[in-house]
C-alpha cells in the first residue's frame, strides 16, 4: 500500500486541524457531562475549566438511579419505546404494502391527506390528542402514550415501505398465492421478511424518536410521576432538587447510554437509514 | 399476469377490467383490512386533532373535565391583543429565520469538506457531529443550562480569551436567551442535516467533477458553477425539512430556558403548553386558538413545500 507512505499535504493537515477544533465543540459537552457526573455539586461550579474530578464521586450514580426513581423511568421508557416501534412497524408495513402495490378506491385521497399533514407540528395537535386520550380513559397509562406516539403521524415510515414494496417483482407473491395463501399469509410470510432493510430503517428512526420524545409524555404524565420517561424525569429531577447538579449529570449519563450505545453499534445503519430516507 | 385461478380473485385486481365501484370495493376488502390500523390511528390522532383544534378555538374551556362553552371569535380577539402571543409568535419566527439558514449552511460547508476525496478520517468526524442527534433534546437542554451558566465553561472560556469582560449566563439573560437556544439547537441537529447533504452530494456523478477539473476550474468555481446548481433541488427539500423541525423546539427550549427570562425566549409551542397545561386554570380554548393561528403559518409553509418539492422533482428529472 503506497497510501500509508504518502505524506499528507499541507491542505490535509489544515483541514484535519480545523475539523478537530470544530469537532471538539461537538464532543466537549459530553466529556463535560461525564466529568460533572463524577464531581460534587460544589466542584462542578468551583473548578473552572478543569475536567478531571479531584476524586470521582461514584455515589452520584447510585443516588440518581435509586432515589429519584430512575429505574422506574428507565422501564417506562423501554416499554413505551418498544410498544411504539412495534405499532409503527406493523401498521406502516401493512399500509405501505397496499399503497405501494395496489390500486384501490380512495388511494389518491389517502396519499393527499398524508402529504397535507406531513409537517404538522407537535404543538398543534397536543390538546386534542390529550383530550381524546382522556376520553378513552388512557391518560396516565403506557398504552395511552404508545398510541399517542405511534398511531398518528409516522407518514415517512409508511411512504418508505410503499416505495420499497413498489419495486419488488410481482412474481413473488403470485407464486405464494398459487399455493393457496391468503393476503395476510403472503404479507407476513413473504413480503414483510423481504422488506427487512426498510424495517430496520423504520425501527431505527422510530426508536430514536420514541426514546427522546418529550412533550407528549410530559403532558400525559403530569399527574402520575410513576409513569414518567427518562426525558421527562430528567427535567423534574432538576426542578425538585434544585441544587443536586451532580446527581442530575449522573442521571443524564445513565439515560444517554442506551441511545449512544445502540448508535455506536449500528452506526453505519443509522447513517444509511437517514441518508436513504432523504434520497427518497 | 393471467393467473386468476387462485382462491381470491383480487390477486389479479390490477389486471382485471374495473367493473363498477361496488364490485371493486367487495373484491378489495382485504386491502382495506390492511389499511385499517393506519386509517383508524391516523384518523384519531392526526385528522381529528387537526379539525378539533378549530372547534376548540371557539370555546371557553377551562379543563378536560368540563365541556367548554361556545364564545365565537372571542379567543381570537383576545389573542390579537395579547402581547405575549405576538412575542411568542415573533420569537418562533426569529428562531426560524436565524437557526434554519445557519443549520443548513453550516452543514453544507461541513458536508463539502467531508465529501472531498482527500479529507482523512471522514467516518470519524461524521460520527462525531452526529452524536448530539441521537441524544435526548430535553437532556441537551438541561446540560446546556449548566454549560452556559455564568460559572460554566462557555462563559469562563470567553472571559479567558478576552471576548467578554465579565462572566455571563447566556441562557438566563433576556438579551441572549433566544440566541443561546438557537446555538444549542444548531449544535444538536447539525449532524442530521450533514447526513442529508452528504446523501445529496453522492447523487452528483464523479464524471461531473472530472470534467470540471479538465476544464481547469478551481475548487470555488467548480462549486459555484457545477456543484451548487445540482444541489439546488436538495437545498429546497432540506430547508423545508429543517424549517418544520424548527417548529418542534419545545423540548430544548423548555428545558434550557423555560421560555424565560421574562418570556424572552418563549416560542409558540411553549406558549401553547403554558396556557393549556401549566396555568392554574387551563385555557384550552385559548391555547387552541393560538395553535390554529400558528397552524395557518405552517400551512403557508406546507403549500410552499408542495410547490418546492414539485419544482425540485422537475429539476431533478430533467438533469
Amino acid at each position: 500500500m503506497t497510501l500509508r507512505l504518502r505524506r499528507p499535504s499541507v491542505r490535509q493537515v489544515v483541514t484535519v486541524v480545523l475539523l478537530l477544533v470544530l469537532g471538539g465543540l461537538w464532543v466537549y459537552p459530553f466529556v463535560w457531562l461525564v466529568s460533572a457526573s463524577l464531581k460534587t455539586s460544589s466542584e462542578i461550579f468551583g473548578s473552572g475549566l478543569g475536567l478531571l474530578p479531584e476524586e470521582p464521586v461514584w455515589e452520584n450514580y447510585a443516588r440518581a438511579w435509586s432515589e429519584v426513581g430512575f429505574a422506574t423511568y428507565f422501564v417506562n421508557t423501554l416499554v413505551i419505546t418498544v410498544g411504539t416501534v412495534l405499532l409503527v412497524v406493523v401498521r406502516s408495513a401493512l399500509a405501505g404494502y397496499v399503497l405501494g402495490r395496489y390500486d384501490f378506491i380512495g388511494k389518491k385521497f389517502l396519499i393527499g391527506l398524508f402529504l397535507v399533514t406531513f409537517f404538522l407540528p407537535e404543538g398543534y395537535t397536543i390538546i386534542p390528542i390529550t383530550q381524546l386520550t382522556d376520553q378513552l380513559r388512557l391518560l396516565n397509562t403506557h398504552t395511552g402514550v404508545i398510541l399517542g406516539l405511534g398511531a398518528g403521524g409516522q407518514i415517512a415510515s409508511t411512504l418508505l415501505y410503499a416505495g420499497y414494496f413498489r419495486r419488488l417483482p410481482k412474481e413473488l407473491e403470485e407464486t405464494a398465492r398459487l399455493d393457496g395463501a391468503g393476503p395476510l399469509t403472503v404479507f407476513f410470510r413473504v413480503m414483510l421478511p423481504l422488506a427487512w432493510p426498510i424495517t430496520a430503517t423504520v425501527v431505527i428512526l422510530t426508536y430514536l424518536f420514541a426514546w427522546n420524545v418529550y412533550l407528549l409524555p410530559l403532558v400525559f404524565t403530569l399527574s402520575e410521576p410513576d409513569l414518567r420517561t427518562l426525558a421527562v424525569g430528567m427535567t423534574v429531577f432538576v426542578g425538585e432538587r434544585g441544587t443536586d447538579w451532580s446527581g442530575m449529570a449522573a442521571a443524564a449519563v445513565i439515560s444517554l447510554i442506551p441511545v449512544i450505545a445502540v448508535f455506536v453499534a449500528l452506526q453505519r445503519k443509522f447513517v444509511d437509514s437517514i441518508a436513504g430516507a432523504v434520497k427518497q | 399476469m393471467t393467473t386468476t385461478t387462485s382462491r381470491r380473485e383480487s390477486v389479479a385486481a390490477p389486471a382485471a377490467p374495473p367493473k363498477g365501484r361496488a364490485r371493486r370495493l367487495r373484491q378489495d376488502w382485504w386491502i382495506y383490512l390492511f389499511l385499517l390500523p393506519t386509517v383508524l390511528g391516523y384518523g384519531a390522532y392526526t385528522v381529528y386533532p387537526l379539525l378539533a383544534s378549530w372547534w376548540y378555538a371557539f370555546l371557553d374551556w377551562p379543563g378536560f373535565a368540563g365541556a367548554g362553552t361556545f364564545i365565537g371569535l372571542e379567543n381570537f380577539e383576545r389573542l390579537i391583543g395579547d402581547d405575549l402571543f405576538w412575542n411568542a409568535f415573533w420569537n418562533s419566527l426569529v428562531f426560524l429565520v436565524i437557526a434554519v439558514p445557519l443549520r443548513v449552511g453550516l452543514a453544507l460547508a461541513l458536508a463539502l469538506v467531508l465529501n472531498a476525496r482527500k479529507t482523512p478520517f471522514k467516518g470519524f468526524f461524521r460520527t462525531l457531529f452526529f452524536l448530539p442527534v441521537v441524544t435526548t433534546g430535553a437532556i441537551v437542554g438541561v446540560v446546556f443550562t449548566l454549560l452556559l451558566d455564568a460559572s460554566g465553561p462557555v462563559s469562563l472560556s470567553l472571559v479567558w480569551s478576552g471576548l467578554i469582560d465579565s462572566p455571563e449566563n447566556f441562557a438566563a439573560n433576556a438579551g441572549t436567551s433566544l440566541y443561546a437556544g438557537i446555538a444549542v439547537w444548531v449544535w444538536k441537529w447539525l449532524g442530521i442535516t450533514l447526513i442529508y447533504w452528504l446523501a445529496a452530494l453522492q447523487t452528483i456523478p464523479q464524471g461531473v467533477h472530472e470534467a470540471a477539473m479538465i476544464d481547469g476550474a478551481g475548487a470555488w468555481a467548480e462549486f459555484r458553477h457545477v456543484t451548487m446548481p445540482l444541489l439546488v433541488p436538495f437545498l429546497v427539500i432540506i430547508t423545508l425539512i429543517d424549517t418544520v423541525a424548527a417548529f418542534n423546539v419545545f423540548d430544548l427550549m423548555q428545558t434550557l430556558t423555560g421560555g424565560g427570562p421574562s418570556f424572552s425566549s418563549e416560542v409558540i409551542e411553549i406558549f401553547i403548553f403554558r396556557t393549556a397545561f401549566q396555568a392554574n386554570v387551563p385555557q384550552l380554548g385559548y391555547a387552541s386558538a393560538a395553535a390554529v393561528l400558528f397552524g395557518l403559518l405552517t400551512m403557508v409553509l406546507a403549500v410552499a413545500q408542495a410547490l418546492g418539492m414539485r419544482w425540485a422533482r422537475g429539476r431533478r428529472g430533467e438533469s
